[in-house]
């Protein structure tokens, strides 16, 4: 038996059990700088042998105060900064921003504006997706699952970097459409995309699926079940791995979500398998809303034609004074937003991310508040994480999916 | 289907609680609410009326209004009927506390903790009210209105004691 300890920090003793402090059990700190916690999350383990008796999070390492900053910012300069939330999901915040806005605003999307961001997002989840799988697979010792995920990756990053220029940060959508229209090769790079990934997908799970060595290491590991996922607010893969066919893109469809055909894959047990199944699965369900969204790309304009919130075409400011006043007014003042407040969630990769947005009347937001699925997911953690190895730990923080720049902002 | 619950919801709360629908919010339909009733109607949102999702939690500054100074912002959503409902909670003055609702919505426990955190705004009866973003040793609350977006200087090895001595006391009177 260990010397008894003494827990140095009072505020921490609620947090672990009598048994530490008889020196019956083992404090250990994991991370922050630990390749598998995904990022800098610290987690304190009470251990006792090798198996996790308590597990306390701790957040905040990543703490940039971007809600804070956004404060400070225009309309639109304040979009930036959406993107570096959730650095693997840029697209998914900067649609929640913008939807917020034009809910505010009432402002209009034109429908081809609506399908690319539709097409850009299921290319986003399906990157998304690509990193959680490799970086799991990584974390479970199986290295080549990681390359090719990366190779495919590479793949949506290039049609990215074709419509807005950048590979990661594209900021893409603005209020009311796109920042421009979508280039002449983007069919052909999303077809060819769309061709080659369904046998790479059945590659990975030739790998994975019935390996034995995973089906040891998923099955039957960090479980929650279906009533705490609900009561810990889990969205996502989290939730519907535990049984719940809850996706926002189903229960209230935005962005014309409605008219594509597809269905919310979901779990049974609530375990690691279970949730990778569910990913596995969501995969190919946005294969075919991507499908689905190619065959029907309407034409027509690509940005709304409200001149108080969208910039006028290039052409137009020669020869109309007015489109030179708005096109002033725009970059130098920006846009004002009426007075009103939102909640406008989407369905990201790992969940339900909702924004809160106040408006003042100002050019500024007056309050932003992002309700991301990460910060929820690493509440569920010492739940699931009760009980199992320090090993399994690894499996299931890579399960959750989580990004830390998305859970402390 | 989902509409008429929502209705009913929103009419059965107006009556039983005396509340008023809120003016500011577009979507989704809000109540305001006395802080003192919060714990009561979340206990009826979640038992009686099926909102058993808290999907937001979230405040907003008001200052330098006083009256309220902070506005408190419950999400809800019902995974049955489909609808989701906000409740606004005014609250007055610079220290501003209010009953958890932890017990109810197991969920919430970050969410306060976070509020705490950033707003300062105290929830009676949390098991856990530590600050979850900033350090623990943290003066002030970073996102309320008075609190200057100012920069820190970055702590290298040569300047690390001068800026070590500044750090523990009047942080952010100077600023």
């Amino acid at each position: 038996m260990a010397e008894p300890v003494e827990v140095n920090f009072p505020e921490l003793k609620h947090l672990v059990s009598e048994r530490a402090f008889k020196g019956e059990t083992v404090l250990l700190n994991m991370g922050p700088q630990h390749p598998s916690t995904h990022g800098v999350l610290r987690l304190l383990l009470e251990l006792d042998g090798e198996v996790i008796v308590n597990c306390v999070p701790d957040i905040g390492f990543l703490h940039t105060g971007i809600e804070k900053n956004m404060e400070a910012k225009r309309w639109l300069q304040a979009e930036v900064m959406t993107d570096r939330t959730d650095y693997l999901n840029n697209t998914g915040n900067n649609l929640a921003y913008c939807l917020a806005i034009e809910k505010l605003a009432d402002l209009d999307v034109p429908p081809r504006a609506q399908t690319v961001r539709v097409i850009l997002v299921e290319l986003e989840r399906i990157s998304n997706h690509l990193i959680w799988l490799g970086t799991q697979a990584l974390d479970l010792a199986a290295q080549s699952v990681f390359l090719y995920c990366f190779r495919e990756r590479e793949a949506i990053l290039d049609i990215k970097e074709m419509v807005s220029g950048q590979r990661m940060m594209t900021t893409y959508f603005r209020p009311g459409g796109l920042w421009r229209d979508i280039p002449a090769g983007f069919e052909i790079a999303v077809r060819r995309f769309l061709r080659m990934f369904p046998e790479r997908l059945k590659q990975y799970e030739a790998i994975l699926t019935k390996n034995p060595i995973w089906l040891d290491r998923t099955r039957h590991i960090g479980k929650i079940s279906l009533e705490d996922a609900i009561a810990l607010s889990q969205t996502g893969p989290v939730l519907r791995g535990s049984g719940l066919a809850y996706d926002v893109r189903k229960a209230q469809p935005y962005s014309g979500y409605e008219q594509y055909d597809f269905i919310i894959p979901t779990g049974t047990n609530g375990d690691v398998y279970d949730r990778y199944q569910v990913r596995m699965e969501e995969m190919r369900q946005s294969l075919r809303i991507i499908q689905q969204a190619l065959d029907k790309l309407p034409y027509g304009p690509f940005r709304s034609n409200n001149r108080k919130y969208v910039p006028p075409p290039r052409a137009e400011l020669g020869t109309s004074m007015e489109a030179v006043i708005h096109h002033f007014k725009l970059w130098t003042e920006g846009f004002n937003v009426p007075k009103g407040a939102v909640y406008h969630p989407v369905e990201s990769p790992k969940g339900e991310l909702g924004y809160y947005l106040e408006s003042n009347g100002g050019n500024q937001p007056y309050r932003v508040h992002m309700r991301t699925p990460s910060f929820l997911a690493i509440q569920a953690l010492p739940i699931m994480a009760k009980g199992h190895l320090v090993a399994d730990l690894v499996a299931i923080i890579g399960s959750i999916d989580i990004v830390l720049g998305d859970c402390d902002r | 289907m989902s509409e008429e619950h929502l209705k009913m919801t929103l009419k059965s709360l107006k009556d039983r609680f005396g509340l008023h629908e809120s003016e500011l919010m577009k979507y989704p339909p809000t109540l305001v609410a006395d802080p003192a009733q919060m714990v009561e109607i979340c206990q009826v949102l979640r038992d009686e009326c099926e909102f058993n999702f808290l999907c937001e939690l979230t405040a907003v500054d008001y200052w330098p209004e006083e009256e309220p100074r902070f506005n408190v912002v419950y999400g809800f959503y019902s995974h049955a009927k489909n609808v989701r409902i906000a409740v606004r909670v005014p609250l007055n003055g610079d220290n501003p506390s209010i009953s958890t609702v932890e017990g109810i919505y197991r969920g919430a426990n970050w969410h306060e903790r976070e509020l705490w955190d950033m707003f300062g705004i105290h929830f009676d009866g949390h098991p856990d009210l530590r600050r979850i973003l900033m350090p623990y040793d943290w003066e002030g609350h970073p996102l309320r209105k008075d609190y200057p977006l100012g920069y820190e200087e970055p702590q290298f090895t040569f300047n690390y004691d001068e800026i070590d001595k500044r750090k523990h006391h009047g942080r952010y009177e100077e600023a």
